[in-house]
């Protein structure tokens, strides 16, 4: 069993106790532990299930790392599935529970998988599955959701109660890892000067070295840390952070830093999670190394751990994880174990060491301890079941015969180590194959490239290979230095802590355990423990042809799962590497992929959710319309009213009043949105003939035209009413959300292409609240607010004709009226300054109530201009759409030698006379067509599908006429006055429409021009 | 995630206050072009491994646009400069030239091949 | 005539730093050739400063100018007289080839002040705020979260900042929200 020592635990505090619940059960740890190291102490080794075979797993290693202990934590608005024991500190009043299992974790139904293993071999999914298609959808999927996967989603009702934020920082030199080597690199690199941000994803600085031992300039590691920490803590220009991982590095030294700052202590207030988006000039990689696991049957049972990991709990939380261990190693590293398990009065039952020369001065000091090592021998399996009690001992260059059975409750393995080089990796750091080691490090020679074409990561310490703390220190000292100098900073040479500790014996690579195991063996020889990989499948997968380890990786879902193979890839790359009969360096790695670890879609996020998840845009009348009943419509980022309901009245009804409203007696529309743009300079009229396919230059001054604007490849893009304003500057109106595209487009074709003509482009969109006065009784409101401020523009026909505009005063406002149209009625189009515009609203809502004054939404506004035939830019175009399309030839120029647009005009498709054209359209009963509905015509096509002739456009229920009315593109329509065609429905019934004019409404344009 | 400097405002921008704009140095073909020109004008564009021409605006910035000279494969930035060009400048070919000796994009090359 | 209002009249939060609305603001869009002595002129008639250098703010008693780009300016001038100063100056810059817009009503305008000032703008926007990296004086035209915004500091170590009126609420949220009072994150503040 595993207990809690009496001794040791360097971490955690015995004098504070802290209460959690597993799996519903009240259990008790220490401030300081980790929630493994606390499930630990409580005899909880198992702590879940796996992947595919649901067969018992416990902790496997203490960090981030770890593939089996995953956990459900927290309830309701605070759960969150697949988080590592090993990585979540524990916390008073945490509720955790393992996951994949049914109905409880010693229980478990479908542990059935594990004696069908057998038959779920690597790509049984591909085979089994592909056929009959159906089958998957309705049957096996289905049953895999619910068999295999990780911890339950969320509640979809809930929201996260946490919040989240992103921090952009800037630094000379980012050193990522707080262990002894990032601290080393860190100070060789603030001493030139440089701006340094150190990270580190624990809670407690210093990585493993004061577990291993050994001294740091004649101190223990631990003293030594906390000597450096304040040393780097007392440097302006440097900054620590802890609970902080370096999770990615991308392009031109940007990393990612992920930290939690209230995990530990949930509820505390403030950010759960916070993103550092940093930009570095240099990236120092002090991220340590992983141990591997060694591949014998048997490997995943619950007290199967690293060895290194083992030692870890001991020391760092004092828990002994069994009471009788056996130690497995093919390196002087786990000899450690043996000694610190020795010291904490754990039985070590054998060390097993697979090298027949056995190791150097470690293993002398663990023989001296009177445990008994043998060398040249494996663990042939360890027995089956939710806990270690058997492990059977053989040669290892054999078979796997001739087994010694002992007993013990635990195994210490270790395979070697591997440098954690993925965030070398990540943004395209090439690595070496150091034979001696047997691992890949950072290749020095091929580092990430930065924007200057040097490398700007450099890997220190046993990230970059260098496993002893002599070395350790040595490198990384020097990678603080030349990190340094690559930012800029003169080198300034730093004396490396001089780090001793025991000499090793090389390691010897040992990739299976027996070397020659039988396929019993290796069936039960896992590579991957979280995604239930073994090397028997690697084999299989290599014999059915898979050469490439991308392909293998894939096929077998070795390293795929949230853990991203941390453990697994080397191991399963030489097995791979043997069954090809290649190298492993030939058979080369998969692709490191940020982030490092898993981080919180939260962080990712930040403060993007709720209220201010994106940008929405208000006009100045947005609080008086949301107060009035405004049904909101987004228009891009802006909010416009789609209509005002008043109470228990529908959608359909409110729009009904509203259209017969503004047509009988006055309506407003908050016009704000449109985009308005100043054009200047002398250059302005050329600059404008070339922007719109219409004449812009000849417009005289007071005066408006409807202008159109397509792009350089001739499909109209926008469109809206030009004003000039005086001999050099006009104001072009936009569609809604035309505004920055427009200005952009201006600007582009100013700044690169015609960059010699005068022209400045300015936006004043948001300047003014603009309102449309609009309807018979339009005039007649604005005279009236004239009246009441005793004076104010003339109004008149006369004074302001149809198409023109006027500045002056209206109701004692300072305004501009445009006198245009886009209902056909009566309509002042009048800007007022934005900061005025509520007020001019409500004057004009209180003047008007005698002359039964409504607002009205942008669905009014559409059925209106559909009424009266005119195009609305995204409903009758949609970037495939040319003016003549829309039988706007009228607008298009022919005095003018170019405009945009006009060389695409030209082009064979866009003159085809089969193209479709626009036309009005009115159902034979006076229904509403669907919109987006395609008219059917004679046969099908190639691919057997119906031909179409046409589509509608726009489609709406005219309270006016009192029957449907719409628009649509039709092939030879305006040729076809009169004929009837059919548009299916999605509803599965056909909608007959008579093809007609497409002005519906006061054909003469009388109500307008009044 | 890349970063440039505005060649305007000297800000060193990274990419999401910048928005990309295609191919540089692109020649207006307009009325009065043959089809062939006018659909090279339109569509056709490089697609290389390697040196490259790019136009990009600061558009979370000061809204110019500018021209930069990359490498598509390593992200190495030889060099921004004006929007206002036909071609580019001597001393960014004379950058690139160093770097990457016997380049060619379109119609400039290595001078000295 | 009425009472002028900003888009989010008057709001403020106090957290790890103040936010609040600045209130009306005159402010004047000026484009043209930044390096014209006429130029210079009416700028200096209207705002008091002079013509800032590339990224820099120019402040006087009465007023401000700010480089936005190589050919525009933007002035920061009294509210109530945005209006008749924006004339004076199109009819200053007549010969020249200028614009001038009184841009005052298309803009929400806002402090950020006290010790997280700056740690609370660097939340949202991907720019250096570093002592050592912006100091007063300084002019940045930059994004925050998603939307544009210009900003640079006062000589008493607040933030100013100026957006489009329409995302005006968005950017109150988003500034306090980023103010939140236990959110420090103690790179830029003790």
């Amino acid at each position: 069993m595993s207990t809690r020592l009496a001794k040791q635990g360097r971490l955690i505090d015995r004098s504070k106790q802290i209460d959690f619940t597993f799996n519903g059960k009240r259990m008790q740890g220490y401030a300081g532990d980790s929630l493994a190291s606390a499930l630990l102490a409580n005899d909880q080794m198992m702590m879940g299930r796996s992947f595919k075979y649901h067969r018992p797993r416990g902790v496997v290693a203490s960090g981030s790392e770890e593939p089996n202990a995953l956990m459900q934590l927290g309830k309701g608005d605070r759960y969150e599935p697949n988080q590592r024991a090993t990585t979540t500190e524990l916390f008073s009043g945490l509720t955790a529970a393992s996951q994949n299992h049914w109905p409880s974790l010693e229980f478990d139904v479908l542990s059935i998988n594990n004696k069908l293993s057998r038959f779920l071999t690597a790509g049984f999914y591909y085979k089994m599955f592909i056929h009959p298609r159906p089958l998957w959808k309705h049957v096996y999927e289905p049953i895999i959701r619910k068999s295999a996967g990780l911890g339950e989603a969320p509640d979809k009702e809930l929201k996260d109660a946490d919040s989240y934020e992103h921090f952009y920082f800037f630094a000379d030199v980012v050193v990522v890892g707080g262990g002894v080597a990032g601290l080393q690199a860190a100070k060789a690199a603030a001493a030139s000067g440089a701006k340094v941000l150190v990270m580190e994803q624990n809670s407690h600085w210093g990585g493993r070295a004061p577990v291993d031992g050994g001294t740091i300039d004649g101190d223990t590691p631990d003293a030594w840390i906390e000597k450096i920490l304040q040393e780097l803590r007392g440097m302006a220009n440097v900054t620590l952070r802890d609970r902080c991982m370096g999770s990615g590095v991308y392009d031109h030294g940007y990393v990612l830093g992920y930290e939690r700052l209230t995990d530990h202590a949930p509820g505390q207030g403030g950010p759960r999670h916070r993103l550092w988006r940093v930009r570095a000039s240099q990236i120092i990689t002090a991220t340590g190394a992983i141990e591997r696991p060694l591949s014998f049957a048997g490997n995943d049972v619950p007290g199967v751990m690293l060895a290194a990991s083992m030692r870890d709990y001991v020391v760092n939380w004092g828990v002994n994880p069994g009471q009788k261990v056996v130690v497995a190693t093919n390196n002087d590293d786990a000899y450690r174990t043996a000694l610190t398990l020795h010291e904490a009065g754990v039985e070590v039952v054998r060390v097993v060491d697979a090298r027949d020369t056995g190791g150097g001065e470690l293993m002398e000091a663990v023989r001296e301890k009177g445990i008994r090592v043998e060398l040249g021998r494996a663990i042939a399996r360890v027995k089956d079941g939710p806990r270690v009690t058997k492990v059977a001992i053989c040669a290892q260059n054999g078979e796997g015969g001739a087994q010694e059975e002992v007993e013990a409750d635990a195994v210490a393995m270790s395979g070697g180590w591997s440098p954690v080089v993925h965030l070398w990796s990540h943004c395209g750091g090439k690595l070496t194959w150091d034979k001696e080691q047997a691992f890949f490090r950072p290749d020095p020679n091929r580092p990430p490239l930065g924007d200057n074409g040097a490398g700007f990561v450099v890997a220190a310490g046993s990230a970059n290979g260098n496993l002893g703390l002599g070395a350790v220190l040595e490198d990384a000292a020097a990678a603080g230095s030349q990190a340094a100098e690559a930012a800029g900073f003169p080198a300034k040479s730093v004396a490396a802590s001089k780090g001793v500790a025991e000499d090793e014996a090389l390691m010897q690579p040992v990739w299976l355990m027996p070397a020659k195991a039988d396929i019993k063996l290796r069936m039960k020889t896992w590579l991957d423990y979280q995604n239930d990989v073994k090397v028997s499948d690697v084999q299989l997968a290599a014999r059915e042809g898979y050469e490439s380890v991308e392909h293998t990786k894939r096929y077998t879902t070795l390293g795929m799962a949230t853990d991203q193979g941390k453990l697994s890839n080397i191991n399963g790359l030489a097995i791979l590497a043997d069954s090809l009969g290649a190298e492993i360096p030939q058979v080369g790695t998969t692709t490191f992929r940020p982030p490092y670890h898993p981080i919180s879609m939260g962080a990712i996020g930040g403060e993007a959710r709720g209220e201010i998840f994106q940008p929405v845009r208000k006009t100045p009348i947005y609080d008086w319309n949301d107060a009035n009943g405004a049904d909101w419509e987004p228009v891009g980022q802006w909010r416009r009213p789609f209509a005002y309901c008043r109470s228990g009245e529908s959608r359909h009804d409110a729009v009904n009043r509203e259209v017969k409203n503004t047509r009988e007696n006055l309506g407003l529309l908050d016009a704000s949105t449109l985009g308005k743009l100043i054009v200047k300079g002398p250059d302005a009229g050329k600059f404008l003939d070339m922007m719109y396919t219409n004449m812009m230059s000849t417009l005289k001054i007071g005066k408006c035209r409807y202008g159109l604007m397509c792009s350089e490849n001739g499909f109209l893009s926008d469109d809206g009413v030009v004003a000039r304003i005086d001999e050099d500057t006009w104001l072009c109106h936009t569609t809604t959300g035309g505004a920055e595209s427009i200005h952009g487009h201006m600007e582009e074709w100013l700044q690169t292409e015609w960059w010699d003509w005068k022209v400045y482009v300015a936006n004043v969109t948001e300047q003014y609240a603009q309102v449309a006065v609009v309807g018979p009784k339009a005039r007649k409101v604005l005279e009236k607010l004239n009246n009441q401020a005793g004076g104010g523009m003339d109004l008149s026909k006369e004074a302001l004709p149809f198409m023109e505009w006027r500045d002056g005063q209206i109701g004692g406002f300072n305004a501009r009226a445009y006198r245009i149209s886009f209902s056909g009625e009566l309509s002042y189009e009048i800007a007022v300054a934005a900061s005025e515009g509520q007020a001019f609203w409500d004057a004009l809502m209180e003047a008007g109530k005698e002359f039964n004054v409504m607002p009205y939404g942008t669905e009014t506004l559409h059925i209106l201009r559909a009424e009266k035939g005119f195009i609305m830019i995204g409903d009758e175009t949609d970037g495939t759409v040319i003016p003549q399309d829309l039988n706007l030839q009228w607008a298009l120029s022919k005095k003018k030698e170019d405009y945009l647009g006009k060389r695409a005009h030209l082009r064979s498709h866009m003159a085809d006379p089969d193209r479709w054209k626009l036309v009005g359209l009115e159902t034979v009963d006076g229904s509403v067509l669907p919109d987006g509905a395609y008219a059917k015509g004679e046969g099908v096509n190639a691919n057997g599908q119906q031909n179409v002739i046409g589509r509608v456009t726009s489609t709406y229920h005219s309270a006016t006429l009192g029957r449907g009315i719409a628009m649509g593109l039709v092939k030879h329509g305006p040729k076809r006055m009169g004929e009837v065609i059919e548009f299916p429905g999605t509803d599965g019934k056909i909608y007959k429409a008579k093809i007609v004019d497409p002005v519906f409404y006061d054909k003469e344009g009388e109500k307008q021009n009044v | 995630m890349l970063i440039l400097e505005c060649p305007y405002c000297g800000v060193k921008a990274e990419e999401t206050e910048l928005a990309s704009g295609g191919e540089a140095h692109l020649k207006r073909f307009g009325p009065g072009s043959d089809d062939e020109q006018f659909h090279d004008y339109l569509f056709m564009r490089e697609n290389p491994k390697g040196v490259h021409f790019e136009r990009w605006r600061h558009a979370n910035g000061c809204g110019k646009w500018f021209h930069a000279a990359r490498c598509t494969m390593t992200m190495e930035v030889f060099g921004t400069y004006a929007a206002q060009a036909y071609e580019p400048p001597q001393e960014i070919k004379d950058k690139i030239t160093a770097k990457r000796p016997g380049w060619s994009w379109r119609e400039f090359s290595d001078a000295s091949e | 005539m009425s009472n002028p209002v900003t888009a989010t009249n008057g709001a403020q939060f106090a957290g790890m730093a103040t936010v609040a609305d600045a209130g009306l603001q005159g402010m004047i869009t000026l484009r043209g050739d930044l390096s014209s002595k006429v130029l210079a002129a009416a700028v200096k008639a209207a705002t008091g400063a002079k013509v800032p250098a590339q990224r820099k703010i120019e402040t006087s008693e009465s007023g401000a100018a700010a480089w936005m780009s190589p050919d525009e300016l933007l002035l920061l001038v009294p509210y109530e007289a945005a209006v008749a100063t924006t004339a004076e100056l199109a009819e200053a810059l007549k010969g020249e080839h200028a614009l001038t817009a009184n841009v005052s009503d298309a803009r929400s305008f806002f402090t950020i002040s006290g010790e997280g000032a700056r740690e609370t703008l660097a939340k949202i926007s991907p720019v250096d705020l570093s002592p050592e990296a912006f100091a007063p004086g300084d002019f940045r035209r930059s994004r925050t979260a998603q939307v544009a915004a210009a900003f640079w500091l006062e000589a008493d170590g607040s933030l100013r900042l100026v957006c489009f009126r329409s995302v005006g609420a968005y950017m109150f949220n988003l500034l306090s929200n980023a103010a939140h009072p236990q959110s420090a994150v103690g790179v830029y503040q003790g």
